[in-house]
């Protein structure tokens, strides 16, 4: 009997924690996916935030960390630096990396810090309860927003790689999407290419993925995917931001 | 061995580096920067690795990384620094990660001023991080302490898998003093089989981390860092004694105020007044078996520190009800002159 498809060995067996319809699955496979095709899970090193993907060290398949909340950049530019041949990445949501830790995310573009972030774009805070995140849009509500998102109290929905790749250590900024077999696949190319750039020691890599909520949204797993298509992803524009071939912006 | 005159805050970088530290992560704060600046300078050259962090925080959660991916690191700063870097040292500690954190403190609270102080003796021996965990502090009184404790630092740090804090203030590391590079000793240790390093597919993940969302497994966790804490307890307490014996009063200082109460101690022995001294050189484990050495013939003791009275609280641990206690303090960033303390100690023993 021929094989046609494995369940990549960049994951451990454990059952995911996340709920139905939960997009975090995708994103753990498809960047342990793309690390096991490359041939560097024995140099992988991936760093869990604190949100929802807080035990994402317990899925993927290689060394791993917790982070204290936000500082997931920090504590990967102390791996490299002791073990520059390994493949670092940080696994972060919104509130982690473009809340709490946009110190840590902008200073370790800035270094050209030879790491990887996955971000994962939900617009909201997922684990400690649908709260407003700094990506949450204008008019969504979260349970810190009950009216909604408004601009003049809360600003406007900030756009990570846009700032990042303003950064001149970025070497590789790409935004994604999951929320089509076709975007899963240009995803994983994504991670694939950031993965390779921090290979070639080129600078700091990040990837931003939209991802859905249905749980805090209050949507089945269907209707937030054609949310995320039909809210998010006009605002928070696909495309690449940063590269050694300069920007494709969709849209 | 030859005798090199150092500054303080050198001696704490040149110490690191002899004892195998190559990884220093840090932020400019005074009066510690001539750390960072020595790192900086002297560590490319052991091929090693300074990296100016974006803050305190960045700095700490730095040498999170590192000390998980299995070096020797440290990282220094100053009082409101170290306030910052408590969050990091807390999950350290959970992590049982082994590093070096140097505080040169400052006065406070908040921006405080520059001038030596030792008003973080809480923030150092009792952590301001959350949770049940413990820190070594060590606090050297000289230039030699400095090396030495900072060589030893590394060692204990390794054996025990816990982060050690060496208290300092201003003084200690501003000021010049001829110092020994001898060699040390050093304590047989085991390799870090724990450390992420990347598996090279040859082993089990390892993973570092601090979250235990079972309460029963959190529990036992914290009993198991607890029995640590008493093993280093039993087995890390340093102090020093000076002219018990015969004392009809004791006093207790560390550090800078200990320099000048043993020559505040010298001058009252020609006057004829017997004065002794306790100085612990750990703070965290507090050496509080020395006071079982003070006679029954003292009539009091004395806790001199420059803050409003912090170490106070151990010493009436240690003290149990036995004595008086007096406390003299200087929270402002002077330190007190030996006739001020002699003063005080003279108008104690005439009550």
């Amino acid at each position: 009997m021929n094989i046609v498809f494995e369940k990549t060995k960049g994951l451990t067996d454990k059952t995911f924690h996340y709920c139905p319809g939960c997009t975090h699955g995708i994103i753990h496979r498809i960047t342990m996916e793309a690390i096991e095709e490359l041939g560097l899970l024995g140099k992988a090193v991936g760093i869990a935030p604190v949100g929802c993907a807080v035990f994402a060290y317990e899925y993927f398949n290689c060394d791993s960390y917790e982070a204290a909340h936000g500082r997931a950049p920090a504590v990967a530019t102390g791996i490299k630096r002791v073990h520059p041949d390994c493949l670092v990445f940080t696994y972060q949501g919104d509130g982690d990396l473009a809340a709490i830790g946009t110190g840590e995310i902008v200073q370790a573009a800035h270094r050209g810090e030879k790491i990887t972030a996955i971000f994962v774009n939900n617009a909201i805070y997922g684990m400690t309860g649908g709260q407003m995140a700094p990506t949450t849009l204008i008019g969504q509500k979260a349970t810190t927003a009950p009216y909604g998102r408004d601009e003049n109290h809360a600003g406007k929905p900030i756009m990570m790689s846009e700032m990042i790749a303003t950064i001149p250590g970025a070497a590789y900024i790409e935004r994604v999407a999951v929320n089509t077999p076709a975007n899963i696949r240009k995803a994983k190319k994504a991670i694939k290419k950031a993965f390779e750039i921090q290979r070639e020691g080129k600078g700091f890599t990040m990837v931003e993925v939209l991802s859905t909520c249905p749980t805090n949204w209050g949507m089945t797993p269907e209707d937030a995917l054609k949310w995320l298509e039909e809210n998010m992803m006009p605002y928070y524009k696909l495309g690449i931001y940063k590269s050694s071939e300069g920007s494709v912006i969709n849209g | 061995m030859t005798k090199i005159l150092m500054k303080g805050n050198e001696a704490f970088g040149a110490a690191a580096i002899k004892a195998g530290c190559r990884y220093f992560f840090g932020y400019p704060i005074t009066p510690q920067n001539e750390i960072p600046e020595y790192m900086s300078r002297e560590l490319p050259k052991v091929g090693g690795c300074f990296l100016q962090a974006e803050s305190e925080i960045a700095a700490i959660n730095m040498v999170y990384g590192a000390a998980g991916a299995g070096a020797r690191v440290m990282t220094s700063s100053s009082s409101p620094g170290i306030a910052l870097k408590q969050e990091g040292i807390s999950y350290i500690a959970a992590c049982e990660l082994p590093c070096v954190i140097v505080n040169v403190s400052r006065g406070g609270p908040g921006l405080g001023g520059i001038q030596p102080s030792q008003s973080d003796y809480f923030q150092n021996t009792r952590g301001g991080g959350n949770g049940d965990y413990r820190t070594i502090v060590y606090a050297p009184a000289n230039l030699q302490e400095v090396v030495d404790m900072t060589g030893d630092a590394f060692d204990v740090a390794d054996q025990y898998r816990i982060p050690v804090i060496i208290s300092a203030d201003g003084m200690i590391g501003q000021m010049m003093e001829p110092v020994e590079f001898s060699e040390r000793k050093g304590r047989p240790l085991s390799p870090k089989n724990w450390a992420v390093t990347g598996t090279e597919e040859k082993r089990a993940p390892n993973s570092i981390n601090s979250l235990y969302i079972v309460h029963e497994e959190l529990e036992k966790h914290n009993w198991r860092l607890d029995s640590k804490h008493k093993a280093i307890e039993k087995n890390e307490v340093q102090y020093e004694t000076y002219q018990l014996q015969d004392a009809e009063l004791v006093v207790v200082a560390y550090g800078t105020t200990s320099r000048v109460v043993r020559s505040a101690v010298m001058d009252l022995r020609k006057e004829g007044i017997n004065i002794g001294l306790i100085r612990p050189k750990t703070l965290w484990p507090f050496p509080y078996k020395a006071f079982d050495e003070i006679s029954e013939k003292v009539k009091g003791i004395l806790t001199v520190e420059m803050s409003t009275g912090q170490m106070i609280d151990d010493v009436r641990i240690a003290n149990n009800g036995r004595f008086p206690i007096h406390f003299m303090g200087s929270p402002g960033g002077s330190i007190p002159a030996a006739e001020v303390i002699s003063e005080r100690i003279k108008s104690i023993i005439r009550e």
